[in-house]
């Protein structure tokens, strides 16, 4: 690797050769403001906070997208550079709302840090004109502010560069400049599968999750509801970051304890409904390839992926398995099987969710998903929204004692709760998929083959006598390359999995912020020791999910199973 | 064979053409016609001859005869009188403004006398539709020297030699520029003719594209050649149709003849050029942004490094030039880099083509030799201060420039004497202001513009010029701050450094040139809310002097009945009421009113 030696404050840096001043002074430790820099995203250099002085440089530079060069001199820190950097975000906060004590983002705002930090405590433009724009919230998952836009781009290049949807575009010129979606319309308009990236990434409260946290405390203080909860595999690893505990640790007992306090009647688990999935989907995946049904199968736990196909592949919804995803088994079982063991009716019975996923909002409302006889879902709380819940009841969660998931949608397997993460889904199918083909309880448990970060993986795995080739693909922009191959025939897949989001629902766009690919990495670890510490690791081995198909439910793929756990497809239009 | 025995010019430009030229050429073809001189005169549409104040332009050979503002109507009496009978038709022939001397010939009008044409050189004398016309005044021969007597090599060392500047505003080594695209190693590099011309008011390039478009495909091909290219675009704003249709045709006779193409002159080179119409936006002449709008994306500019030697459009090594630069280039490369360095100073060699506008008698296109003061160019070129007012300054450079003002008439005029003083010179851009003109009003004027094109991506250019625009707005409404124009300075100085592209770093540049040289009526504006050339309406103070007979109509006028009086006595206006529409000074039958 080419390196070059420069200075930064008076401070020796040896730094990569195709390296930016900033990555070269981060590295060293040296810290400089950032705002529309996004360490995953392409550097676009346009909100001009991160200006440095360099050597040679006939002007202040943008120390994001510069080069460093051998013998190059920068100083961060000079009266002119802090003056210049004051100033920039002088101009982005004349331009803001002044509502942040009573801002969704308070606390977690970039641009509020970067103010604080900066010590801007005037803003000489007061009474100038201000951006004025009606709010988008159209859809079920995200609202678009657009007057706490600072135009940093972020969400126009993570929709683009990650997701490969192009929702969003600059429009407009000047003091008018906005990010737009296609002739400024809705995002439900537009080929928008709410997968949340773009608020993952949005450094202020331009675009946020729908709060739906005043719906779950009027939910839990009506004292005629049965209000019960689950949580998705992801969420036990990630919650943590939002009340103060280090990335990647696992947070399930403290959550749980949590969701009690909060007033929750019973704790349930989205893990337990993910052994449900297995169940059906690997029994569907058998049938398919035994029966010439229409392969590859692909997954449908992701509901951004699912929306991705309906809007630009519905020609592939065949290929589609049509379990439900687990948080709409949950939904359907809750509100039948539980309702009927517990003695509740119904109609009684109020069915919250708390997931990594935006999306996941707008699947609880798809009409299809009322198998109950009910919306089977009732509330979808991000992971974000309950730490919000956690906060503002004033639980200090660090010192919860540990407790366990209520029963009987509670118990789960190791093969479930990897399906927060890329591979898991696919990886906890086969653990079932092998077992249930070759008739026997096999030793193999981890098929470590589709494990791994990099969006595309293939492996071909050895299941009874037969090879079978399966493929796992992250990120909606490598769906669309897959989709792409699958159309024209050029795979010889069995069984695809796909997420929509970077890493699967560890970096899932409800999920706390900031994320890169080390907290991504660092969900996932916990997501693998969480399995490795089940003493049962496939999906069929639940004891609770033995019961409910002995008890209740029949066989896989059965009438009843049919009825509420498996759901059809539509292409859906939009402009 | 038929022997022609005079020619008529008819300009064809686009400011002659809206002045209705296509009626006087037709009227002639007609009139010719029906005289019986078919055969022995002949009607030639020409490119801008740049006096487009005095379109349409009609020019008699062989005798040079200049006829200014030409009619259909008066077409019958030049065939009459002149062609036939060889009796000049006076009327219509030019007079210079301050002396009102009659100047029958072309070439003795002071606007030409003091110009000296290179680049504009066959523009308003060949046709611009055929190619034959271009190659009989020595065109191609460049292209042809290029390719087969000279290495790639030899090509950019005479164009370094040569001295040339990028014509567009920023002035970089021409020959240096190509240099940098010519070491990148790629097997597909690109030529760029930026021709997307947005300073309010100038139209070199327009002209020069109309004119002698020939021209620029012979500089783009050079440029080809030397660098390894084998592709080129040319980004020309779609407001201009003229442009892009001679462009179009000749394009199209070059590859007929072989001059675009495959193995141009049995060389082995090839190079082929297309059109690419610009939607208008001011900031695609950024050269980053014109080439995402190229590649069919928004055009905003992203940053440097990568430059576009390296990394231009569609990540290939690319040469970006303006329309003036390129046309400069055959007669590089046919006289010699020695003979180009003869016009000009010691660093900015040859010519320059200004858009000369404003308060002066001849506006239009004055191509003159770098080195030139500002002096000459606005009293002998530009026949001085229309109306016989003072002059107060003059802007220079686009809205990216600076405003000048009398102590700096003399400056010689070139790249680095005006980056001196707080200007630029930009495209060309020369818009001359009288006494009546308030700098406060010039600099909003033009931080509006820039405000309204920015792009919107980096902070200090979308949010900054906003800021700095109100405060200029409120100053010039009255409202001016003790500390705005300390403020305004920061703000400047700050925008300047930290700005992403050419057009923000450059978009304070007015307000600092007129701080610098006009400090005072930013300082009558705010501590005495006044603004001395009476410009700023919201600021006027309308008085009625003694000269009032009482009439009333004033006061019967008045919108919101500010003026009070009894007839046959002087009124009043009430200054709290009034609105400053002036509606009574535009009534007063007696010039009563006084705005001051």
């Amino acid at each position: 690797m080419d390196m070059v030696t420069l200075t930064i404050n008076g401070q020796t840096v040896k730094a990569k050769k195709t390296s930016t001043v900033l990555e070269a002074a981060r590295a060293a430790g040296i810290y400089i403001p950032t705002l529309c820099y996004h360490p995953e995203l392409s550097h676009e250099g346009a909100c001009r906070l991160c200006v440095v002085e360099a050597s040679g440089a006939r002007t202040l530079v943008a120390s994001c997208v510069y080069p460093v060069a051998e013998g190059m001199i920068v100083e961060t820190n000079t009266p002119k550079v802090r003056e210049a950097r004051k100033l920039v975000v002088e101009l982005l906060l004349a331009n803001h709302p002044k509502d942040c004590l009573s801002c969704q983002k308070s606390m977690d705002c970039e641009l509020q840090t970067i103010a604080a930090e900066l010590g801007v405590r005037k803003i000489r433009f007061a009474g100038g004109e201000m951006k004025a724009h009606t709010i988008d919230a159209g859809n079920p998952s995200l609202v678009r502010d657009q007057e706490k836009c600072i135009l940093c781009g972020r969400c126009i290049r993570a929709c683009s560069e990650i997701q490969g949807m192009d929702v969003y575009s600059f429009a407009g010129r000047g003091f008018h400049t906005i990010v737009s979606t296609a002739f400024e319309q809705g995002l439900e308009k537009v080929a928008c599968t709410y997968c949340g990236q773009c608020a993952s990434v949005c450094p202020t409260a331009a675009i946020v999750e729908k709060d739906d946290t005043d719906k779950a405390w009027a939910a839990l203080a009506d004292k005629t509801k049965h209000v019960v909860v689950q949580t998705a595999p992801s969420v036990r690893v990630a919650l943590g970051e939002e009340l103060g505990i280090p990335v990647g640790e696992i947070v399930t007992g403290k959550m749980v304890a949590a969701l009690r306090r909060l007033g929750f009647d019973k704790v349930f688990d989205t893990n337990f409904s993910a052994d449900l999935t297995i169940m059906e989907e690997g029994h569907e995946f058998i049938d398919r390839l035994t029966n010439g049904g229409v392969l590859p199968m692909i997954t449908s736990c992701s509901p951004g992926w699912v929306n991705m196909i309906e809007l630009k592949y519905p020609e592939l919804l065949p290929h589609l398995s049509t379990a439900k995803s687990p948080q709409q088994m949950f939904g359907a079982v809750a509100k039948t099987y539980y309702a009927e063991r517990a003695g509740i009716d119904a109609k009684d019975i109020v069915s919250v969710s708390i997931m990594p996923c935006t999306a996941k909002k707008a699947e609880a409302v798809r009409p299809e998903m009322n198998s109950s006889g009910y919306q089977d879902v009732d509330i979808v709380l991000t992971t974000r929204e309950l730490g919000r819940m956690i906060r503002e009841f004033g639980l200090d969660f660090a010192s919860l004692p540990e407790e366990d998931f209520d029963s009987p949608l509670g118990k789960s397997t190791g093969a479930s709760v990897i399906f927060g993460t890329t591979g898991g889904v696919m990886e906890a199918a086969l653990r079932t998929v092998a077992d249930v083909v070759t008739g026997q309880n096999l030793q193999q448990i981890e098929y470590k083959a589709v494990r791994g970060m990099e969006t595309v993986r293939e492996a071909t795995l050895k299941i009874g006598d037969s090879e079978v080739k399966v493929a796992v693909v992250h990120t909606l922009k490598a769906a669309k390359a897959m989709m792409e191959r699958v159309k024209k025939g050029e795979t010889e897949y069995k069984f695809i999995e796909v997420m929509a989001c970077p890493g699967g629902c560890i970096g899932g766009g409800g999920q706390p912020v900031p994320v890169d690919a080390d907290v991504r990495r660092a969900r996932r670890d916990a997501l693998f020791t969480c399995d490795e510490a089940c003493s049962l690791r496939k999906s069929h081995e639940n004891p609770e999910i033995i019961e409910l198909y002995s008890t209740w439910l029949g066989k896989p793929l059965g009438e009843k199973a049919h009825h509420l756990l498996h759901t059809k497809y539509n292409q859906q239009k939009r402009n | 064979m038929q022997h022609i025995r005079a020619h008529v010019l008819v300009c064809a430009g686009t400011g002659c053409k809206s002045a209705g030229s296509k009626e006087v050429e037709l009227a002639f073809q007609r009139e010719i016609k029906a005289q019986g001189l078919a055969d022995e005169v002949m009607v030639v549409e020409t490119g801008c001859h740049g006096f487009c104040e005095y379109g349409p332009l009609v020019i008699v050979y062989p005798e040079g005869t200049f006829y200014s503002r030409v009619t259909a109507e008066d077409v019958p009496e030049i065939v009459e009188s002149h062609l036939l009978k060889g009796r000049m038709v006076e009327r219509l022939l030019y007079h210079e403004p301050m002396t009102h001397e009659m100047i029958p010939k072309y070439s003795d009008i002071n606007f030409y006398k003091k110009q000296h044409r290179l680049v504009l050189a066959h523009c308003g004398t060949i046709n611009p539709e055929q190619i034959e016309e271009y190659i009989a005044v020595g065109g191609y021969e460049g292209l042809g020297k290029a390719l087969t007597l000279m290495t790639p090599e030899e090509v950019v060392e005479e164009v370094k030699k040569s001295g040339l500047r990028g014509r567009g505003g920023g002035g970089f080594p021409t020959g240096l520029k190509w240099s940098f695209a010519k070491q990148s190693v790629n097997d597909k590099k690109y030529v760029i003719c930026n021709a997307d011309e947005g300073d309010p008011g100038a139209f070199m390039d327009r002209s020069v594209l109309e004119g002698d478009p020939h021209k620029i495909l012979e500089g783009m091909a050079i440029c080809g050649y030397a660098i390894g290219a084998d592709e080129g675009y040319i980004y020309v704003r779609a407001e201009y149709p003229l442009a892009i249709k001679r462009l179009r045709v000749a394009i199209e006779q070059a590859e007929a003849m072989g001059f675009l193409g495959e193995n141009i002159f049995s060389s082995g080179f090839n190079f082929q050029i297309h059109i690419k119409e610009g939607a208008g936006a001011f900031v695609c002449g950024e050269e980053t942004a014109l080439m995402a709008s190229i590649e069919g994306k928004r055009g905003m500019p992203r940053p440097r490094p990568p430059f576009p030697a390296v990394s231009g459009l569609w990540g290939k090594p690319t040469n970006i030039n303006n329309v003036e630069t390129f046309a400069n280039v055959p007669q590089i490369i046919v006289n010699g880099a020695d003979w180009y360095c003869q016009f000009g100073t010691e660093k900015s060699k040859g010519t320059k083509v200004f858009a000369l506008t404003g308060k002066i008698n001849n506006t239009g296109l004055a191509e003159v030799p770098m080195g030139i003061t500002m002096r000459e160019i606005i009293y002998d070129i530009g026949g001085g201060i229309n109306n016989g007012k003072k002059f107060k300054a003059v802007q220079i450079g686009g809205p990216s420039g600076g405003c000048l003002p009398e102590e700096l008439l003399d400056l010689p005029i070139d790249y680095d004497s005006l980056t001196a003083v707080g200007a630029m010179m930009g495209s060309g851009g020369l818009v001359v202001m009288d006494e009546d003109t308030c700098m406060v009003d010039v600099a909003k004027f033009f931080l509006n513009f820039t405000q309204s094109e920015s792009c919107g991506k980096c902070t200090p250019c979308r949010e900054g010029t906003k800021r700095m625009l109100e405060i200029l707005t409120r100053i010039t409404e009255g409202q001016g701050r003790e500390g705005d124009i300390e403020l305004l300075e920061n703000m400047a100085k700050n925008i300047k450094e930290t700005a992403l592209c050419g057009l923000g770093q450059t978009a304070p540049n007015p307000v600092l040139s007129t701080l610098k040289y006009f400090r005072n009526e930013y300082e009558a504006h705010i501590k005495e809310k006044r603004c001395p050339a009476g410009v700023c309406e919201k600021m006027a103070v309308y008085t009625i002097t003694d000269k009032c007979k009482g009439c009333g109509l004033c006061a019967k006028t008045c919108p919101v009945k500010a003026i009070s009086g009894t007839l046959k006595q002087q009124h009043v206006i009430d200054q709290a009421i009034c609105i400053k529409c002036g509606a009574c000074m535009s009534v007063c039958p007696f010039k009563a009113i006084t705005k001051g």
